[in-house]
């Protein structure tokens, strides 16, 4: 990568953060006229003024916030669920052969079925309540966690192992001082993934069946032709989505601080 | 303890007075060195290879081997690569099995790794998760942040105890990894060619340090290296290893501390090697 002289001063770093927004602003702005002016037919896309109205109406009453909540909880249980099932197996199929050869190939297999793919038995098995919702993002969640970690510790430098046998550490301390430290970049990579997947499945199952949450939200503004409520939703799905993905930067950078490229900071002294 | 540690600080000031030295001072150290030399703690156990051969499927590695190692001793083996020298090396440390024969240290058996031995690796093996004071107390015993430290300050890092092993030149890494092999007192310690990827200024402090902590503590140590130069200036005895065999066995009697530059003696040392090597 080229690296771009230092600017001299904030003057040339104010325009230039203009001039990377200047794209998006533009849009929003055509799109406000095209909506005033009767171009773009609010029944398909609604003005941006109408959604900053809504979303602050929504704010107000509390059902945004309500709603949020709701399907923050699915999702983390979801997560603690499947991601810890995904972790503990990946640990075990990683320091033991014999967990391996009976749950790895299975793994192998079933990750490659698409988990939404079984939506219509969940709901037989669990009807339409919570447990289908919590099921789905746990059986989306597993296996990303599970292949990462089984992967990071596989790859673990194994002259880092023998050092540790030779200066006299016994399977506990090797555990915790060498193989699980080691196979932690690849099992937050692992975490990034499942987080994506979570808020997706949860996307899904929302719209497919309930009576709160973000999805049942805006599947119900549907039906009342409310598309500042749809591209409301739309937006607080991003947002959740980039929250969760910054609180895993933030855990990174300092989980990972002994990491060279993984230090706040480093991409963008490294880039800019 | 307290009186090799004394001994240990005059030692370094006078080596930091020789830098500008006149000849009384130059005295002064020569006598030092010689006291010490008569006074060298002996902390090491022999070690005994009786018999010992190793082979990797169809190719025998070390055939017939046999080696006493006294206890203290610096010995150097010197070899091409590939002619079993870290085979032999970490079958002492107890990380691989002989086909057949006998290592024994301090009259017991080796079976299987043992915790007064100490193996320092071509790399320096440092866990980057942890930091440089961490790594040196790997082993987590009791009180080990002191004995860290102090080990620390032994290879001269004590300030880069919290720094983490990614910033460290290849040269200071080595020394954190001789501080950790250090800190347990092993009585052998055993180097494979642990100075080799190091530029030439960088080795030759490392080995004015061996040799220097090498004296205070006394150990056993097995050196393997690949560098001539290097065995005549560090060891008190030297084997080249060839075919699987002992091709010599020399004596080092150069005196102490060595001088990198190699006088005459040295240097006909160095090439009877060479011509077996």
């Amino acid at each position: 990568m080229a690296v771009r002289p230092q600017h001299k001063n904030r003057g040339a770093a104010a325009l230039q953060f203009l001039a990377s927004w200047a794209l998006p602003l533009g849009i929003l702005v055509l799109w406000e006229i095209a909506s005033r002016s009767g171009v773009l037919s609010t029944r398909l896309l609604p003005a941006p003024s109408a959604v900053a109205a809504a979303f602050w109406e929504s704010l107000r009453n509390g059902t945004l916030l309500t709603h949020a909540a709701i399907s923050t909880e699915r999702a983390l249980k979801g997560l603690i669920i499947g991601g810890g099932i995904g972790f503990a197996l990946g640990i075990l199929a990683g320091i033991s052969r014999l967990v391996e050869t009976v749950f790895d190939s299975s793994m192998q297999m079933l990750r490659n079925v698409p988990h939404l793919a079984i939506i219509p038995l969940v709901i037989l098995w669990f009807g339409i309540g919570e447990e289908a919702k919590i099921f789905l993002v746990a059986i989306g969640t597993a296996f990303p966690l599970y292949l990462n970690t089984f992967h990071g510790i596989r790859t673990i430098d194994v002259r880092l192992i023998e050092m540790a046998r030779v200066y006299g550490l016994g399977r506990l301390a090797l555990f915790w001082r060498v193989i699980l430290p080691g196979a932690l970049p690849s099992v937050l990579v692992g975490l990034r993934f499942s987080l994506g997947i979570m808020w997706l499945t949860l996307i899904v199952a929302e719209t497919i069946s309930a009576s709160s949450g973000i999805g049942y939200m805006t599947m119900n503004a549907r039906e009342f032709l409310q598309t500042d409520i749809v591209v409301l939703g739309i937006i607080v799905y991003a947002l959740l989505g980039k929250l969760a993905d910054t609180i895993t930067r933030l855990i990174e950078a300092r989980a990972l601080a002994w990491h060279p490229a993984y230090r706040l900071n480093a991409t963008r002294e490294a880039t800019s | 303890m307290s009186e090799p540690a004394s001994d240990l600080r005059l030692r370094k000031r006078a080596s930091l007075q020789q830098a500008g030295a006149g000849e009384t001072q130059l005295n002064v150290v020569q006598e030092l060195i010689h006291r010490k030399q008569e006074e060298r703690p002996v902390n090491g156990h022999a070690v005994l290879l009786n018999g010992l051969s190793k082979s990797f499927g169809d190719r025998r590695v070390l055939s017939e081997l046999d080696l006493e190692i006294p206890a203290g001793q610096l010995l150097a083996i010197v070899g091409r690569s590939g002619c079993g020298k870290s085979t032999l090396l970490r079958l002492i440390a107890g990380l691989d099995r002989p086909t057949s024969g006998k290592i024994s240290v301090a009259g017991t058996d080796v079976e299987s790794l043992q915790s007064n031995v100490r193996l320092l690796f071509q790399d320096a093996r440092l866990l980057p998760w942890h930091r440089v004071l961490g790594n040196v107390g790997i082993a987590r015993t009791k009180g080990w942040r002191e004995t860290a430290a102090a080990a620390l300050a032994d290879v001269g890092l004590a300030d880069r105890a919290n720094d983490w092993p990614a910033v460290l030149s290849g040269g200071q890494a080595q020394r954190v990894a001789l501080a950790r092999a250090l800190v347990s007192r092993p009585s052998v310690l055993l180097l494979d060619e642990p100075f080799g990827a190091l530029d030439a200024l960088t080795r030759m402090e490392m080995h004015r340090l061996l040799e220097c902590i090498w004296r205070e503590h006394g150990f056993t140590t097995v050196l393997i290296t690949h560098d001539v130069a290097e065995a005549v200036a560090l060891a008190d005895r030297v084997i080249v290893l060839r075919d699987g065999g002992i091709a010599l066995d020399m004596p080092i009697d150069l005196p102490r501390p060595r001088r990198e530059a190699a006088d005459t003696s040295a240097v006909a040392l160095q090439a009877r090697i060479l011509d077996e090597v």
